[in-house]
């Protein structure tokens, strides 16, 4: 007779410091995530490869129809536009463009891709301070949004305007105090010392362009809702003022984005779930500032919003597996995972919320995660709670959706490939796991270099 | 290895050391390690129990028990570390 053999747990030793603060903080994650939206993990991995990044359509647009609703509730003229450079893998600006995204571009590459995708030009805000002439020749032929960063775009689009039969549409952006710190005055012209309004005159008294809108960023991962009351009344108060001075009403106001999601900033006392506000918070104060502003019934403008990091973020995961495990020297456990910094760039200021894949035990640990490169700023979480967490067990990263996917680096190792589970539940491959080639392909080697004898 | 002839284990899984007043909580195969060491077994003799008792192959054991057993030493409930008087 043969008895059936128990499942092993890694033997687990830990000090008790009753009464003592811990470092580490309290209990975050015990609960295993074994599915995403009804795909295992561990199939996942096994058809994809590990890392991986996986994306929930279903989760992007119940952000988005939350996020809409929140605003068209309070506010009769709304228009969202997909903020590429949070994530701009295509398959993702398209589940954007589906719900009727515009595109919001800050680079020529970025806006190539909008065309690529199919958005019309006239549908896509060129935001950011670094626009070629070409690029501002090609935006403007399409008839798209400028929003000028600085006075030498100004001028620039005025010498293209002479020359050319369209009339560019523009908008300034505009930095400003909202009363937060630190604040962003490096991008537009500032509100509080007249630039505003002098670029606003420029451009209402040039004859070959038309100003249709005002433009703010005012941050980024913003906890204060307030901050955007502030910052539509006062682009509110720049639109009454040229209605008064140039009869001329302006027809959209654009918020920016800046929203925060429901990640956890480092050294954050309170999880960023109890913390961040909701979209119904933000539209509250912002199209609270915009309605008793002034405006006529028929002359509110239409209020356009670039939110980026709020609306994707939480539909993003990876999943990753445990390399080793080790003890340091002061006696902390170091786990060892497949993914490090170059693909989780935001582990860089995020406390990321991180679980394991598979049924464990009640006993934990206090450890440091570690990614794979053999860099020592390659830190995943400094302090975190897991169960012992053996090699070739799996975990899964949440709320990586935004910046991750652009901002990731190919250094020391490939980039992985990205799934996105449809509303069906299917995985697709929306991004191949890279290969030598893909990073090998643009170099170039000089003859006299080709050989050598070692 | 020896244990601290004086560690008082419970069957929950806490530890208690009365020399220094430290508790510790350890898993459930981490207290049968522990009650082993009490009864004198040799790290072979835990390793084949163990390996007889749970899904685990010897490579794996050998490194999470000399991890365990560093732990142990490391928070002082060895005799190893710290030589019991007399």
């Amino acid at each position: 007779m043969t008895t059936k053999k128990l499942q092993y747990e890694r033997p687990v030793i830990q000090k008790l410091n009753t009464g003592v603060m811990n470092k580490f903080g309290t209990k975050t994650e015990y609960k295993p995530v074994t599915h995403i939206d009804d795909n295992s993990v561990k199939d996942l991995i096994e058809k994809f490869g590990s890392p991986l990044f996986v994306i929930s359509e279903k989760s992007i647009r119940d952000t988005y129809h939350n996020a809409n609703r929140a605003f068209k509730n309070r506010y009769p003229k709304v228009q969202f536009a997909w903020s590429y450079k949070t994530n701009y893998v295509n398959a993702v600006c398209n589940v954007f463009h589906q719900e009727g995204s515009w595109a919001e571009v800050v680079s020529g590459f970025e806006y190539n891709k909008a065309l690529q995708n199919g958005v019309p030009g006239n549908k896509i805000i060129f935001n950011g301070p670094d626009k070629s002439e070409a690029e501002l020749t090609l935006a403007i032929n399409n008839d798209s949004l400028i929003h000028i960063d600085h006075l030498d775009e100004l001028y620039l689009i005025k010498e293209i305007a002479n020359q050319s039969k369209k009339r560019p549409r523009v908008a300034i952006r505009v930095n400003m105090d909202t009363g937060v710190y630190p604040m962003w005055d490096r991008f537009g012209f500032n509100y509080e010392n007249g630039q505003a309004w002098d670029a606003i005159n420029k451009i209402m008294l040039n004859d070959k362009m038309d100003l249709v809108g005002l433009h703010s960023h005012i941050g980024t991962f913003m906890l204060a809702p307030s901050a955007y009351g502030i910052a539509a009344a006062k682009l509110s108060d720049l639109a009454i003022a040229i209605k008064k001075k140039y009869k001329k009403n302006i027809q959209y106001i654009d918020m920016g984005g800046g929203f925060a999601s429901k990640n956890t900033l480092k050294g954050s006392y309170l999880q960023g779930v109890d913390t961040s506000p909701t979209f119904d918070q933000f539209a509250e104060a912002i199209t609270t500032s915009i309605l008793n502003a002034g405006f006529t019934e028929n002359e509110l403008p239409l209020l356009i919003l670039e939110t980026g990091r709020a609306l994707i973020d939480d539909a993003g995961y990876l999943l990753g597996t445990v390399i080793s495990n080790k003890r340091l020297s002061d006696g902390r456990r170091a786990t060892i995972m497949d993914f490090g910094v170059n693909i989780l760039f935001t582990s860089f200021w995020y406390d990321h919320k991180i679980s394991p894949a598979q049924e464990f035990g009640q006993y934990t640990e206090d450890a440091v995660l570690y990614g794979p490169l053999c860099m020592n700023i390659d830190v995943i979480r400094e302090n975190i709670t897991l169960p012992p967490l053996m090699r070739n067990d799996h975990v899964v990263v949440h709320t990586v959706g935004a910046y991750n996917m652009t901002q990731w680096m190919q250094f020391i190792s490939l980039r992985p490939a990205i799934v996105m589970i449809d509303t069906k539940n299917i995985p697709h491959i929306i991004r191949n796991r890279e290969t030598l080639n893909s990073i090998q392909g643009d170099e170039v080697m000089p003859k006299h270099l080709k050989d050598f004898k070692l | 290895m020896k244990i601290k002839k004086n560690i008082a284990l419970s069957d929950s899984g806490f530890v208690f050391d009365p020399a220094t007043g430290d508790s510790f909580t350890t898993n459930p195969i981490g207290l049968e390690i522990i009650k082993m060491l009490k009864d004198g077994k040799t790290l072979s003799e835990i390793k084949s129990a163990i390996l007889k008792k749970y899904l685990t192959d010897e490579a794996t054991f050998e490194k999470d028990n000399y991890d365990f057993m560093n732990m142990l030493s490391k928070h002082r409930l060895t005799v190893d570390n710290e030589k019991e008087k007399n």
